[in-house]
């Protein structure tokens, strides 16, 4: 520590590969990330076999076990997200990291990235239900792969708005509560009960017109049942990977990352 | 050139003018001490130039960059610590430095950290979690982490506040240590602190620079200088 001119502009990609290995670390420096783990992969598990009767279908796929991941994500990505930035303003750390010479977007992609990989992780541990199906019967293994591609995709979704609702807020529970009520919207969306009360809001024609001011747009029941979870996870399932529900997920993950950062660089 | 030049900022919280037209410049081996009440507009001063807020006028450069325009080039020369010294408290001492140092791209940051934990005398505590630290050692991780880059601009928020003597003197003496080679602002509540650390002063109050001189003409004012802090801030 000799002379003051040692004070380098440091490379974009050496800031955000710092805060990504600082906040994937930092799930596991308190017992929360096991926590987490744990639940998921029991949740995941015990529905596919007891809600869902995996064992009792007799058939070697895991559609059963994707079905129930929306409603795991949009519990458990606003679990993890909810951190992002409340705990940063929480702490008072967010003064420290945005003093530092780096962009609000190479910490906020840090950040995020980091959370899907947790995210990730969780989703890597249920690996021996795949191994178990295998072992069992003879799958299409392309056809699982495309399954956890999909549930990963959604996962990134949900921290999207968990990245939101995070910004908001310096209180982790109400980024938690916020971000899930957001993402369970997003999963009753085409669900039995809640597809039959949004039918009666369209009553038979399928459509509603808004009109303001001279424009009318055509909104019809169809375009709202796309923006459900479940529906652009399931052809995940059943081998596909499509372009519109993987635009879906990543249009979601990627206006939820964005959104979450011009709310935290208008501070 | 000066390391620090301000001119013109101002900031409004709201209706609330918290900084109303604060021009100064600092040089190397300056240290400013920032002095006025609470509310005064001294943190919001020390948040624009260290680009966390953003002015609704005026500029501040450090090291010859502009704060708003050349953020990270300016924040690169720049060590803050906030009020209250925040800091990750799950990470140990050595963690948290380690990935200032990182951040920053610094060259060898295993050195760096080493380096900083002893001129810091942070070794002993260097494996615990920032948490478990008592205040002293707090306030004295977040200076660590405001000068483990060397930097040629130091801005400390209140570094001594909630410290025995004995870690005051003990902040100070690092202070004096590396003032020659920096332009330094310490905010400060303690006036007897502007005789021992500070060889220039700097009263703000309502948002606006009371007082701008050198040491010695701060304490020619009056023996009380509290009643001189009274007067200047009234």
């Amino acid at each position: 520590m000799s002379d003051t001119s040692a004070s380098p502009t440091p490379r974009a990609g050496a800031a955000f590969w710092a805060v990504l290995r600082r906040e994937f670390a930092g799930y596991f420096r308190t017992p929360l990330a096991y926590v987490f783990l744990a639940v998921f992969n029991a949740f995941a598990i015990s529905l596919a076999f007891f809600v869902g009767n995996i064992y009792e279908a007799g058939v070697a796929s895991l559609d059963r076990f994707f079905l129930y991941h929306p409603w795991l994500w949009a519990f458990l990505a606003p679990a993890a997200g909810a951190r992002l930035w409340a705990e940063e303003r929480r702490q008072g750390t967010i003064e420290l990291l945005l003093t530092w010479p780096v962009t609000v977007w190479q910490a906020a992609l840090g950040k995020f990235f980091a959370a899907w990989l947790f995210l990730g992780c969780a989703l890597l541990i249920t690996l021996p239900m795949a191994f178990t199906v295998c072992y069992l019967g003879d799958p299409d293994v392309g056809v699982i792969v495309s399954g956890y591609v999909g549930s990963f995709l959604c996962a990134g979704a949900c921290l999207g708005i968990a990245a939101i609702a995070s910004a908001l807020t310096r209180s982790q529970v109400i980024a938690f509560v916020t971000g899930f009520l957001a993402c369970f919207v997003l999963v009753l969306v085409g669900y039995g009960v809640f597809d039959e009360l949004l039918a009666g809001a369209f009553g038979p024609s399928g459509q509603i017109e808004l009109r303001w001011r001279g424009v009318s747009v055509l909104l019809t029941q169809e375009e709202i049942r796309r923006l459900g979870l479940w529906r652009n996870l399931e052809p995940f399932t059943l081998g596909l990977i499509d372009l519109r529900p993987t635009a879906y997920f990543l249009t979601a993950a990627f206006a939820g990352l964005g959104l979450s950062t011009l709310i935290v660089e208008r501070r | 050139m000066a390391l620090i030049e301000v001119s013109h900022l101002q900031k409004s919280y709201g209706a609330i003018r918290a900084v109303k037209d604060v021009s100064f410049s600092v040089e190397r081996g300056e240290v400013v001490g920032f002095l006025g009440p609470n509310g005064a507009g001294k943190s919001t001063t020390m948040k624009l130039l260290t680009g966390y807020l953003r002015p609704d006028a005026g500029s501040a450069v450090v090291a010859g960059f502009d704060v708003t325009e050349n953020p990270v080039a300016a924040k690169a020369h720049l060590g803050y610590s906030p009020e209250g010294a925040p800091a990750y408290g799950e990470m140990t001492v050595r963690e948290f430095l380690r990935f200032a140092a990182e951040l920053r791209g610094l060259a060898d940051p295993a050195q760096r950290v080493a380096d900083t934990l002893k001129l810091c005398r942070l070794e002993e505590v260097a494996g615990q979690a920032v948490d478990t630290l008592s205040k002293g050692y707090r306030m004295r991780v977040g200076f660590a982490q405001a000068v483990i880059h060397d930097p040629a601009v130091l801005i400390l928020d209140e570094p001594t506040d909630g410290l025995d003597p004995n870690q005051k003197f003990e902040v100070r003496r690092i202070l004096k240590d590396m003032a020659a080679r920096k332009a330094v602002i310490v905010s400060t509540h303690i006036l007897e602190e502007v005789g021992e650390l500070c060889t220039r002063v700097i009263v703000i109050a309502q948002g606006e620079v009371r007082c701008d001189e050198s040491k010695e003409r701060f304490l020619k004012r009056g023996a009380d200088l509290n009643q001189v802090f009274r007067q200047l801030t009234a």
